[in-house]
């Protein structure tokens, strides 16, 4: 793999763009591999990249029906942050913001993080409380974050109205570094990482079936063959019912439709990532000048990555009470992408009841910013069986045993 | 927008009167019951991708539950029927044998 830098930028102006590589290889599968990954999501792509680097397992396929980062990966809202009560999430979450920090370096390409702070408002007595708490909890667990009054909030996004005609804005949990990502970087740089270590990305291959002996996985079907491995790993998010029921077993997982929309660009208004979880809407301003929005899940199960468009309509009504300034702009684009929820909104990085195949699903609305820390989680799990001190808690036991992660009460909303 | 007609008051309702209840038809464990049972009850649900049986309020409207069969795949709704029974009723599977061939799979 040739590096990208200035020095090859200005190499290549002098003779023509001739010497760009292709970014990653697509082979065709390979009769068998040591690791099989399902998903060429970030997260994926991610366990991927981190069993080579930090475990030395190359010989592995990363199976993708659609395209690269097609799926939920470039459908969020790219938001990165870390303020979460419970000690695991913060862990997991934290590990995943201090790996965005340098990722463009790791993975020799700009994924473009930028920390430009995340917060939380505050608008009601209770969230006040709830976010104190949390900016405590934070500061034990290492996080920084801090309570700020709503004219610090005002300082820091003007465009606010803080006296808003249901829920006036009374502060913030500020999270300074925490920020946004260029998400389709983050699957393409990883993608290009993983083939430079020769692995295989193999995209349009959709699994059919998962063969097990014994307890053990043996390979899986595709529509480009049957291909054999030692263990597998399935990072599918809303699909990871039908891969689960291919496997044999069930998942305390439901998959709704969460949709996001950006508005035509405008001029820079608005440097940080403002979330309103009362009123229910989070918004930043992408680098192109749109403003990106995002909302709520539907109740439903939902395949179709598309929403209901009341849910839409009250997220825009909510950020138009917050930021007045809003409320003429048109929108470009809308869609949606279906997560995977689970019973208490977090994650489950877990060993299956086939002793060969692991799982990475569960993340929800808040896959995104969690993309390095689950992929650093997983790929431990994966190489060694068993999961490490980020992974251990996440486990789909503690449904049956009841020792959740319950960020649903913590957070009061999907997060 | 969703539409479901509310089996108990006839209302053809949009999804805004509406409030999802889950998957249907799940059998309730009691006291006495292993750990694995709960678990079954309360967290893993089926979530298929296609037919699905599922529990809905009509909260803005008659405020009484009820059962649809609905298509996660395309949003076609099956038919609607009563919350007082355990099992989807034979007109609406038949109904769906019709339409999704070898869908019980």
């Amino acid at each position: 793999m040739r590096r990208y830098s200035a020095f090859a930028i200005a190499r290549e102006a002098l003779r023509h763009h001739q010497g760009w590589e292709r970014a990653w290889k697509s082979p065709a599968p390979k009769e068998s591999y040591d690791v099989v990954v399902i998903g060429a999501g970030g997260h994926g792509l991610a366990t991927a990249y981190y069993l080579g680097r930090n475990h030395g397992i190359r010989n592995v396929a990363v199976i993708e029906k659609g395209w690269l980062g097609g799926g939920n990966t470039g459908r969020n809202t790219t938001i990165i942050r870390s303020n979460y009560l419970q000690d695991p999430s913060a862990a997991i979450y934290e590990k995943a913001r201090s790996l965005y920090e340098t990722l463009s370096q790791d993975l020799n390409y700009n994924i473009m993080f930028s920390p430009r702070g995340v917060m939380m408002l505050a608008q009601t007595e209770h969230e006040i409380r709830g976010y104190q708490r949390t900016a405590h909890a934070n500061a034990l667990q290492g996080v920084q974050t801090e309570f700020i009054g709503p004219q610090k909030v005002k300082e820091l996004c003007p465009i606010i109205s803080l006296d808003g005609p249901r829920y006036p804005v009374l502060g913030a949990l500020w999270q300074p570094r925490g920020g946004t990502a260029r998400h389709d970087a983050v699957a393409w740089g990883y993608a290009r990482a993983c083939s430079d270590m020769g692995m295989d990305i193999i995209q349009q291959c959709e699994v059919t079936a998962i063969r097990s002996e014994n307890g053990q996985v043996s390979g899986i079907e595709t529509t480009k063959g049957a291909i054999r491995t030692r263990k597998l790993a399935i990072v599918v998010a809303g699909h990871s019912g039908v891969l689960a029921e291919m496997a044999g077993f069930r998942l305390p997982i439901e998959s709704v439709a969460l949709q996001a929309l950006v508005s035509e660009p405008i001029k820079p208004c608005m440097d940080v990532v403002v979330m309103a979880n009362t009123v229910h809407g989070y918004m930043s301003q992408s680098d192109k000048g749109e403003m990106v929005i995002g909302g709520g899940a539907d109740g439903y199960n939902n395949y179709t990555q598309r929403g209901s468009f009341h849910h839409v309509e009250e997220t825009v009504r909510a950020l138009v009470e917050t930021f007045p300034i809003i409320s003429r702009l048109k929108m470009l684009r809308w869609w949606g992408g279906i997560v995977d929820m689970t019973g208490d909104r977090s994650p489950i990085l877990s060993k299956t009841p086939l002793g060969n195949c692991f799982i990475n699903c569960g993340w929800g609305t808040g896959g995104f910013k969690a993309i390095p820390g689950s992929g650093w989680a997983m790929a431990e799990l994966v190489a060694k069986g068993e999961p490490g001190p980020l992974a251990a808690e996440f486990g789909l036991d503690r449904f049956r045993e009841g020792r959740f992660i319950d960020e649903s009460v913590a957070a009061g909303v999907a997060h | 927008m969703l539409l479901l007609t509310c089996p108990n008051c006839g209302v053809a309702a949009e999804e805004t009167e509406l409030a999802p209840g889950g998957e249907a038809h799940l059998k309730r464990v009691g006291p006495g019951s292993e750990d694995a049972d709960f678990e079954g009850y309360l967290f893993l649900r089926k979530n298929p991708k296609g037919v699905h049986f599922e529990r809905w309020r009509h909260a803005n409207g008659c405020g009484k539950w009820f059962h649809a069969a609905r298509c996660t795949v395309t949003l076609e709704v099956f038919g609607t029927y009563s919350a007082q029974t355990t099992e989807p009723p034979k007109d609406i599977l038949l109904k769906i044998d019709d339409k999704r061939p070898g869908w019980r799979g």
